[in-house]
């Protein structure tokens, strides 16, 4: 059995049917004129033998000006799939995503540079030495393998997390560019059950990821019946780019059938045109360039529409993931590519707010309930991230899951029907009957059936604000709480044949 | 055969069972005996009812009020269990009181006149009941007159007062000033609630007690049955 996600009754939409298409013309339009720059040699030559007009743009870096004909296009589109599975180490955690379903997994990620530890100091008023209040406090740091084990750890237990993308890039003094690859997928496939998706960090580490998910998943053929990993390639570079470094990862994950995500992330104001129009056809434009690549590579990879557009922030010209125009974009994005039939990959909950707190809270919810009702079915939603995607903080995971479970809860579908409605006409008739008039006593049966929505679960004691220290209380707990690792032989085997991984993340060689 | 009567009594409390059609939250308990048929046994097989008060009733809800403050249970798990006790309440009273036995104490519910809501009130009064004590409910809009009448006449222990609204709630002021006016005020306790009214209101006007609801009402009762004492 997948998991179920949230199954969107009516999934919010903003443009009409006649802007869809007119943002499609638009996009194919792009693509003949002024069509992509292409930084990738073999990438070029795919798409000139497919029928693509090539020219050689003279410069210090070799690159091609590509233009792409709607039809080849249109054709490549055919041959995506409108499903796509993502497996799991635990079949239980399988996600099943159809094109056309607006039912939403929810997914970590992505990957910070910084760690950002909580204390609960106390502090004694000026005033009044009777008085002490506990401050949480924040202390960043730079991530480590370990604290990708314990993210892996904690969302593993996170009833809202469908599946998992690392969300803290390791920098620990023995892990280097080679040796990075193979360490950031074990650690999180051996604490974690749920579908992982990553990024890759040099093409040569490929083959080994792969022939470690094979030794997981019981080998080659189970690896494709389970594909229990996933990759994201930013092979586009905004505007209308292809890189040449990704561009070739991307074609090689392409060859060997994983799923994929073509994510494109152009900033309107900076990479893209601030106006909608502008950066939705634009953003558009870059996906299908890379859906296309990718089918012709090999038709039926299966691929994710991956849209992450941003609006530029105008003191800084950083990226404003807190905009309200960014949620805009992306539920756009989820509609172009419902328009297509194809499962999205967008993202939500990223917030410009630098540590956990009110701030974090509105900008990362507006986007979780917006985006989540427009229903992507791959929702890279940011559990815990903060300042733009650059921070992790343990404690925000834990909060934001328990946030989702309220938007889970508020995009229930309404049980209005006559054998209902019949049985509350009969309870109105009794209750009013009654001398108190109260409806309390018909609230007990379903007080524990799931029915109602509970308390907000790090409710304080009286006027305390005491949000921080109960979540971290959760976090603990689930800490606590053991994960099902992989197996002593199968990881002897990955430690056998896979080289670079380190000694320490062999918790059955740690243990003797 | 007498003490497993009394745990299943206390038991049935804690599940807040009144008759056997009540559903409970234990599914193990559906159409078993709840509370009233339950001490409907007790007393025919002679069981005293102070041993079915102390070891059932007070016990169960003794449980059922530690469950409320660790959040396993809300309040419409109280008032199932407060109106499976006051049922019972009901069906002992002819053997309490001819066997000469007191409730904790009478006490009448009011919301004041030109103030019809009633729903803190009905929690109040069920909630009292539960507790053991003799509830007479007055209904709402009641006129001042009617309230001193009231005072007069059946002469309860305590007087609660409620008022949701701002306009109606200095009419608790008026009741409390007749009260005096007809020398009955050192009769009763008069403890007042409501969304409108405060601690600060309840001292102004010359009220006993303000009660934050239900629960907090059952305090500042026992607290005034052992200043008694």
């Amino acid at each position: 059995m997948p998991r179920k996600g949230i199954l969107v009754d009516k999934p919010y939409e903003r443009l009409t049917r006649e802007q869809v298409e007119l943002i499609h013309q638009a996009s194919m339009q792009i693509l003949t004129d002024p069509g992509l720059i292409i930084f990738n040699r073999e990438a070029v030559d795919i798409l000139h033998s497919h029928g693509a007009a090539v020219e050689s743009i003279p410069g210090d870096h070799q690159s091609w000006q590509v233009k792409i004909p709607e039809q080849v296009v249109l054709s490549a589109m055919n041959s995506a799939p409108k499903t796509v599975k993502l497996g799991a180490r635990n079949p239980d955690n399988t996600l099943i995503m159809h094109g056309d379903e607006p039912r939403v997994y929810l997914i970590t990620g992505s990957e910070t540079n910084i760690w950002l530890d909580v204390d609960f100091p106390t502090y004694v008023s000026k005033t009044d030495s009777t008085k002490e209040i506990r401050v949480p406090e924040f202390k960043p740091r730079r991530g480590t393998v370990d604290d990708l084990c314990q993210s892996a750890h904690v969302c593993e237990h996170l009833e809202m997390v469908d599946g998992y993308i690392r969300t803290v890039n390791i920098q620990d003094r023995d892990i280097t560019e080679d040796n990075k690859d193979v360490n950031k997928f074990f650690a999180s496939l051996n604490n974690n059950t749920k579908h992982f998706m990553s990024g890759l960090t040099s093409l040569e580490q490929l083959d080994n990821v792969v022939r470690m998910a094979e030794l997981i998943a019981g080998g080659k053929k189970a690896l494709e019946d389970n594909p229990i990993i996933s990759f994201i390639t930013c092979l586009v570079k905004s505007p209308l780019q292809f890189v040449d470094d990704t561009t070739g990862t991307f074609i090689e994950v392409c060859r060997r059938g994983l799923p994929i995500v073509v994510s494109s992330s152009p900033q309107a104001g900076t990479t893209a045109p601030i106006k909608e129009a502008g950066i939705m056809a634009q953003i558009n434009a870059e996906v299908l360039a890379g859906i296309t690549l990718g089918q012709l590579v090999k038709p039926g990879t299966p691929v994710l529409y991956g849209s992450v557009p941003v609006r530029a922030r105008m003191d800084t010209l950083g990226d404003s993931y807190g905009s309200v125009e960014t949620s805009q974009y992306n539920i756009d994005c989820v509609q172009m590519a419902r328009f297509y039939r194809l499962p999205n990959y967008s993202t939500s909950g990223v917030c410009d707010s630098k540590i956990p707190g009110q701030q974090s809270s509105i900008e990362r919810l507006f986007s979780d309930i917006v985006v989540t009702m427009s229903g992507p079915q791959f929702l890279h939603c940011a559990f815990g991230l903060l300042d733009c995607n650059s921070v992790f903080c343990l404690l925000q995971a834990v909060l934001d899951d328990a946030h989702f479970k309220m938007i889970e809860f508020f995009l229930r579908q309404p049980r209005i029907a006559q054998p209902e409605l019949e049985a509350m006409l009969k309870q109105i008739r009794e209750a009013v009957a009654t001398p108190q008039k109260l409806y309390i006593g018909y609230i007990r049966p379903l007080l524990r059936s799931g029915e109602i929505s509970g308390l907000y679960p790090f409710e304080g004691n009286g006027e305390a604000d005491d949000v921080f220290e109960f979540a971290y209380e959760r976090m603990k707990k689930l800490l606590a709480r053991p994960v099902e690792h992989i197996d002593q032989e199968t990881t002897a085997r990955i430690f056998e044949e896979i080289p670079g991984i380190l000694p320490r993340l062999n918790i059955y060689e740690r243990e003797r | 055969m007498n003490k497993d009567i009394i745990a299943t009594i206390k038991k049935n409390v804690i599940q807040g069972r009144k008759t056997q059609e009540d559903v409970g939250i234990d599914d193990n308990l559906a159409r078993t005996p709840g509370v009233v048929e339950l001490v409907q046994q007790a007393l025919e097989s002679n069981i005293s009812p102070q041993v079915i008060i102390t070891e059932g009733l007070t016990a169960g809800m003794q449980v059922v009020g530690e469950k409320f403050s660790t959040k396993e249970y809300f309040i419409p798990d109280m008032l199932a269990s407060a109106e499976a006790v006051g049922a019972a309440m009901d069906i002992m009273r002819p053997v309490l009181e001819s066997a000469n036995v007191e409730t904790k104490g009478k006490f009448a519910i009011a919301t004041v006149k030109g103030d019809i809501h009633d729903i803190g009130k009905n929690i109040v009064a069920i909630l009292l009941k539960g507790a053991g004590y003799e509830v007479h409910d007055l209904g709402v809009d009641v006129p001042t007159e009617k309230v001193v009448e009231i005072i007069r006449k059946e002469t309860p222990d305590f007087l609660g007062l409620s008022a949701l609204l701002t306009t109606t709630m200095v009419v608790m002021g008026e009741v409390i000033e007749a009260l005096k006016e007809n020398g009955l005020r050192d009769k009763v306790k008069v403890l007042i609630g409501g969304a409108a009214v405060s601690d600060e209101y309840a001292q102004e006007i010359g009220a006993d007690a303000y009660c934050v609801d239900g629960f907090h009402a059952i305090k500042v009762l026992d607290a005034f049955q052992e200043a008694k004492a």
